[in-house]
């Protein structure tokens, strides 16, 4: 079942009316990869997914599946399948018709449709469940069947449209590694839409991240994590502190920057001298209790205890910074003088 | 609750009212005439007590009992069992007695032969029950009503049983007494004595289920008349429907909007409106059938008299029913299953006859149904165009007015009618509750419905486009016609008509309302106003009961104040006419028996109206409001009401338009002195004065568009447009 493409985007524009949706995008999916589109709503990811669907054409651009020029293709010519946010399965078929349903209308032999949905029913763990009907199934099962009903096709692109909204969290993750275990054993290219950053992180070959209709940022999780290229993404993929610095002296890949009173040596990234941002991870902040010690001051705000770690608001000069701290066994207590420093990771300037 | 004041005090005041005080027996004046308060102490005019000890009516006296009885409880515990039982036993023992000497003393004495027999002539006589009786019985119920409450039920919520008690009694007293009351009249002979060999003959009857047409080339019995012409009207409207509804919601037509506008014409176009308008076009004089005698020289039939032309007057009717039912539907499929069908690579008609239509099948289901009772029910059409062709409703009418008079004969086809409509109400309501397909799963995606094939859409707009230009015509030639002297002959133009029905003169002593339809008008601009309300407010609190309590037999009480939805108004008619024109509720001729037909044939519209609009409300508003220390009571008046504006109005205003055009109910309970505007307009059709009749429908028409406008603006067009809310009131009910 190896029938994976690339999806190419060249210059996509959508425009609905006046609004622009999607504006002059361009990126590439490998064959074999999962691709998810991140991005806060209204930020144009599910028009882009629905113009790779061809449930939306767009306004100006190429958009390429495999070798072959889908620009003008409505999707019920296109070599894709999608699982919708709501699972869209027809209520008035069972679920071994909902999953034979793309074949039977291609013009498939009957024997053969009955057959590829049964073993592709087994394949998402539902053998046994083909006669009944998608409400008498619980919300899980109607996902695989949403699953089942797009991968039987062998499509060369497999499109899922924030397919785990429906559930609750803890069958989220449990599903969400279904599906990246499925999408790897077929070897399918998929193009996944949520947003949901920890799902994006845990499932990703590549995340793109979306915002105001244009791609603020492409990479590998890690990447976008540890070096997120501007405030917006910092603060979007986990949490962030942001602090306005100046940076001075540039010298070889690193930077002195001024953080209020202290200074630092770090990455500059690119960024020329003069104002700046820095993100600062939460977990990127080191706790002692000797203020002198360490890059700046604070006075505990608040401090909850959350089990496997424990998390503060912490007062400072440039402001109030938000803290976790894996250290549960020496809890600073409300009101308590801290000195602040940073530790090996989360640190990173970033354009604004 | 049991902090709540009880109400107890209250209704023994206005039970001992109505014992003591006012007059027990209807007023032949009305009771607003208030002559009665001078006689007080005749024979007519008493209360209850004084008609027992002055004029021999014994039989009134055990009431106060009952009446006493919660005496015993006042300032006491009311939710101990004893209360209970104490207030139950009082309400229903004085009800049940009530009952029993209304029936069994009448006009004539004994009212049952046994008693009669048993005890000899009785000189005394007594007529219909009056406001004193009203008060009496209202306050025995409630009395059932609190005791219900204090043994626990619904809560112990006394304002919710209350409101159930009461409803049920009006269902009961407005309903099923007058329904049963046919049945009962199919089994008495023409003396009124019980003979149940005449009700095998009458069931048995030729001229019902004769198959002559099928056979021998003769005619066909009524039932099988009805059941066709239903069956063909049902399957045209809802096939029109959805060509419309698919125009409207699924192609790029530029005239959506006034497409949309054509639901609104069944509510108020009056009766007779379409037949006039088919006989000025296809009549004998009509304008295409001189046109084709002109052009070929065939000299035009009477064949618009019959099926055909009451079909053809039936679909333009009731098609905007079916659209509007449809557009619902259709508009309710959600997209992203047609998209779902797109991306697996199915083709538009693939998609349409695989996904779309499918998921309609309900719907079109609802919109036949609906389109086959309307039809059964329709009398106005059927009264002008059939001829030969004879239907139920037709036939119940000429059963009671015409010159056979035959109650039990109406009776009979009454009941067969009632029985049609009533399997198919049942046939809709369980198709509909089993088979509602809504989209699996939470939240949905915003997609966009699927196109229609091509082919498919010239199709729908090739019939749908002539047809609304049609639809057009015949309302041009109606609002035309009024002006010419006579259609077909002769085309000048002229005011003769609007002067005969609304002219206004300038007499000696001023301005004289000389047109001879001012009478009806007013009298049916009046008897609609005061319908309206009590049918919103019965309406809106039966709506809240089902949609916000429960209560065992909810099911029960949701079909009985949905049934009069399923009856037919000539069905209707005729059992009040049977069941109001002897004590002890004597009614016909007056103001009054109007009013409640409309009320109980309206009311089921303010029931929906307020369901749709309580299912937007979520309940935590009310439960803030229980949880805040007020009363239900106080929750239904602070909170709902206001936010059920809306609802209000729409049932209001439905109610008051459906009042001014109803025609088969009321067509038997009019008199002399109330005559309403369809029963003039009937009168002068009958006459061949369709000048007249059409000046008059003209007026009806603008009268209600400018009603409907004003309560657009009202409300605001936003609110209207969702489509949940009031548009759903506007479903309209049999005629």
């Amino acid at each position: 079942m190896s029938s994976a493409a690339t999806v190419g985007f060249e210059n996509v524009t959508k425009a609905f009316g006046a609004v622009v949706a999607v504006r002059d995008v361009s990126f590439e999916v490998a064959p074999g990869h999962l691709v998810t589109l991140l991005g806060p709503s209204g930020c144009g990811k599910t028009t882009t997914l629905r113009m790779i669907a061809g449930l939306e054409l767009p306004t100006a651009g190429r958009i390429r599946i495999g070798e072959r020029d889908v620009t003008n293709l409505p999707a019920t010519d296109r070599d894709v399948a999608m699982v919708f946010q709501s699972y869209a399965l027809f209520p008035h078929m069972t679920v071994l018709e909902n999953v034979g349903y793309g074949l039977s209308v291609s013009g498939r032999p009957k024997a053969e449709v009955k057959e590829r949905a049964e073993t592709t029913l087994e394949l998402v763990g539902l053998e046994g469940f083909g006669a009944r009907l998608p409400s008498e199934l619980s919300g899980g099962q109607q996902q695989r069947v949403a699953v089942a009903r797009a991968v039987v096709l062998e499509p060369e692109v497999l499109l899922f449209d924030e397919p785990l909204s429906n559930l609750d969290a803890k069958l989220r993750r449990r599903v969400r590694e279904e599906i990246r275990e499925l999408q790897q054993r077929l070897g399918l290219t998929a193009v996944y839409v949520t947003h949901d950053q920890e799902e994006a992180l845990a499932i990703s070959d590549r995340i793109i991240v979306m915002n105001n209709a244009v791609i603020a940022q492409e990479g590998v999780p890690r990447d976008l994590y540890e070096a997120p290229a501007d405030r917006f993404v910092a603060d979007f993929i986990g949490d962030a502190n942001v602090l306005a610095v100046t940076i001075g002296a540039i010298d070889g890949e690193h930077a002195e920057v001024r953080i209020g009173e202290a200074r630092r040596r770090l990455l500059h990234r690119g960024l020329a001298p003069g104002p700046a941002h820095l993100a600062i991870r939460p977990e990127g902040i080191v706790l002692t209790a000797d203020p002198e010690a360490s890059i700046m001051a604070g006075r505990v705000r608040r401090a909850s205890y959350l089990g496997s770690h424990v998390e503060y608001d912490i007062e400072t000069a440039l402001g109030e910074l938000f803290v976790t701290d894996s250290d549960v066994d020496r809890i600073h207590p409300v009101g308590s003088e801290v000195g602040l420093g940073f530790g090996t990771h989360g640190v990173t300037l970033v354009r604004d | 609750m049991s902090q709540q004041r009880s109400p107890l005090g209250y209704w023994l005041a206005i039970g001992w009212a109505g014992f003591l005080l006012l007059p027990w027996y209807v007023q032949s004046g009305g009771f607003f005439d208030f002559a009665w308060l001078l006689a007080w102490a005749d024979a007519d005019a008493a209360p209850a007590l004084a008609q027992a000890v002055l004029h021999g009516r014994w039989w009134l006296l055990p009431l106060a009992l009952p009446l006493a009885l919660p005496i015993l409880l006042l300032g006491r515990r009311q939710d101990t069992p004893a209360a209970a039982r104490l207030l139950i036993l009082a309400g229903g023992i004085g009800l049940a007695w009530l009952a029993l000497q209304g029936f069994a003393v009448i006009h004539s004495g004994w009212g049952f032969d046994i008693l009669a027999r048993t005890f000899g002539p009785l000189e005394l006589s007594q007529s219909g029950m009056g406001a004193g009786a009203a008060l009496t019985a209202l306050a025995l119920l409630m009395f059932t009503g609190l005791g219900i409450a204090a043994r626990g039920a619904v809560g112990g919520d006394r304002f919710v049983v209350g409101a159930i008690t009461l409803i049920v009694a009006l269902v009961a007293v407005f309903i099923f007494f007058p329904v049963l009351r046919i049945l009962a009249g199919a089994l008495q002979d023409s003396d009124g004595s019980f003979a149940p060999g005449l009700f095998a003959a009458r069931f048995i009857d030729p001229r019902i289920w004769g198959l002559g047409c099928v056979l021998e080339g003769s005619r066909c019995g009524v039932a099988w008349n009805t059941l066709a012409l239903a069956l063909f009207t049902g399957l045209t409207t809802t096939l029109l429907g959805l060509a419309f509804a698919l125009v409207a919601t699924r192609t790029a037509f530029p005239a959506k909007r006034a497409l949309r506008a054509l639901t609104i014409l069944p509510i108020i176009t009056p009766p007779f409106v379409i037949s006039l308008a088919i006989i000025l076009l296809f009549g004998r004089s009509g304008t295409v059938t001189q046109f084709v005698a002109d052009l070929f020289g065939v000299s035009g039939g009477r064949w618009i008299y019959g099926f055909w032309g009451v079909w053809l007057a039936q679909i333009l009717s009731f098609t905007p029913i079916a659209f509007l039912v449809l557009i619902g539907v259709v508009e309710g499929i959600s997209p992203s299953l047609e998209e779902a069908a797109q991306t697996l690579r199915a083709s538009r008609w693939q998609t349409f006859t695989t996904v779309s239509l499918p998921l309609m099948r309900p719907g079109l289901a609802n919109a036949f149904l609906l389109g086959f009772i309307e039809s059964m029910a329709d009398f106005g059409n059927p009264l002008v165009l059939g001829g030969n062709f004879q239907v139920l409703s037709t036939e119940i009418f000429f059963a009671i007015v015409g010159a056979q008079f035959d109650p039990g004969r109406a009776a009979m086809l009454a009941m067969v009618l009632l029985s049609f409509t009533l399997l198919a109400f049942w046939a809709q309501q369980r198709w509909l509750g089993r088979k509602l397909y809504t989209t699996v799963g939470g939240k949905g995606d915003s997609g966009l419905a699927a196109s229609l094939p091509t082919g498919l859409k010239w199709l729908v707009l090739g019939v749908t486009v002539p047809w609304a230009i049609f639809t057009a015509i015949m309302y041009a030639m109606i609002l035309f016609g009024g002006f010419v002297e006579l259609w077909g002959r002769n085309h000048s133009f002229t005011l003769r008509h609007y002067e005969a029905t609304f002219g206004i003169t300038q007499g000696q002593f001023g301005l004289v309302w000389s047109g001879t339809a001012w009478n009806s008008f007013w009298t049916t601009l009046q008897i609609a106003v005061i319908a309206a309300i009590p049918t919103a407010l019965i309406g809106l609190i039966t709506a809240w009961l089902l949609s916000r309590q429960t209560f065992r037999g909810k099911g029960a009480f949701e079909f009985g104040t949905m049934l009069s939805f399923a009856i037919p108004g000539t069905v209707i008619g005729v059992a009040y006419i049977m069941a109001f024109n002897v004590p002890p509720i004597e009614l016909t001729g007056t103001g009054m028996i109007l009013i409640i037909a409309f009320v109980f044939r309206n009311m089921p519209v303010g029931v929906r109206a307020g369901v749709a609009t309580l299912a937007q409300l979520d309940k935590s508003l009310d439960e803030a409001s229980l949880t805040h220390r007020a009363s239900t009571l106080q929750t239904v008046r602070r909170i709902l009401l206001p936010l059920m504006k809306p609802a209000l109005l729409a049932a209001l205003v439905y109610s008051f338009v459906s009042a001014m055009t109803a025609i088969s109910a009321v067509v038997f309970l009019v008199s002399a002195r109330y005559e309403l505007a369809t029963t003039y307009i009937l009168n002068r059709v009958e006459n061949g004065d369709y000048g007249i009749a059409i000046a008059y429908s003209s007026v009806l028409i603008v009268v209600m568009l400018i009603v409907i406008g004003l309560f657009q603006l009202a409300i605001g067009e936003r609110r209207l447009g969702r489509r949940s809310a009031a548009p759903a009131g506007f479903t309209g009910g049999v005629r």
